[in-house]
């Protein structure tokens, strides 16, 4: 019996991807409310910080979704 | 978009609707793999914005406000005033012969109005027990996060001025 049989290919691969950008997700949300606190707080030096790596985190989930889509596209192209 | 997807040959409509059953499980993961990064996006936006907002954001020019006569407040007498608009409520204390200290009356909690405890000279806030120092304005206790900001004065003969607001947020 085939352990992985090819349409189950690539699927642990898209759920970890996945996971990981909940994760990065989660941080992003966190780190828009704290920056947002800081913010009415009136400590403006956090916006930038806070920008930049907001936008590395959305790079991240950028790179992984092109991740997901390739195999995705992949796969459904061989099981078609 | 190539970028942002990989170029498919089979048309969109067998691209998000599939055929066999195996690939719907591709189909739904590849889709809310795509709403978690709009979501990212709309989270890269708000940082943007609050960007923007504080760099557009000038210091603000405080009007100059005659509070009070200095010998018309007792001493740990308390008296309100509005600044630096009339949507601004402000507490002035005489804390000593010729010691006058004013800040915002609003909680920094959730804004209920703050008022002098004589008795164990600080503010409280009704609402839910917030403490501030008179010293300073900061939180001795409770669930505010941020210390009350602070009303600078200025002795002008017999006057009281407020001059600025010297919150964190100032
Ligand atoms: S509003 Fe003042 S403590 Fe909550």
């Amino acid at each position: 019996m085939n352990p992985n049989p090819p349409e189950n290919r690539g699927l642990t691969a898209i759920d970890g991807a996945m996971a990981l950008i909940v994760i990065l997700l989660i941080v992003q949300i966190w780190l828009l409310s704290a920056t947002l606190e800081s913010y009415l707080a009136g400590h403006r030096e956090a916006a930038i910080p806070g920008a930049i790596i907001s936008a590395i985190l959305f790079a991240a989930c950028l790179a992984l979704y092109r991740f997901v889509d390739r195999i995705d596209s992949d796969v459904r192209q061989d099981i078609k | 978009m190539s970028w942002f997807c990989k170029p498919s040959s089979v048309p969109l409509w067998r691209d998000e609707f599939p055929v066999f059953t195996a690939g719907e499980r591709y189909v739904s993961r590849r889709q809310f793999t795509k709403f978690l990064t709009l979501t990212s996006f709309g989270m890269l936006v708000g940082n943007l914005w609050i960007l923007a907002q504080s760099w557009s954001r000038r210091a603000p020019a405080w009007p100059r406000l005659r509070v009070a006569e200095a010998d018309e407040i007792a001493v740990g007498g308390v008296k309100t005033f509005s600044y630096p608009t009339a949507a601004d409520p402000c507490i002035l204390v005489r804390t000593g012969a010729d010691s006058y200290v004013a800040y915002s009356q609003k909680c920094t909690h959730l804004s209920c109005a703050v008022y002098y405890e004589k008795a164990r000279n600080r503010f409280e806030c009704p609402c839910h027990q917030g403490f501030f120092s008179i010293a300073d304005g900061s939180v001795l206790q409770g669930p505010p996060r941020r210390a009350l900001p602070r009303v600078a004065l200025e002795r002008a003969g017999g006057q009281l001025i407020a001059i600025r607001v010297e919150a964190e947020n100032a």
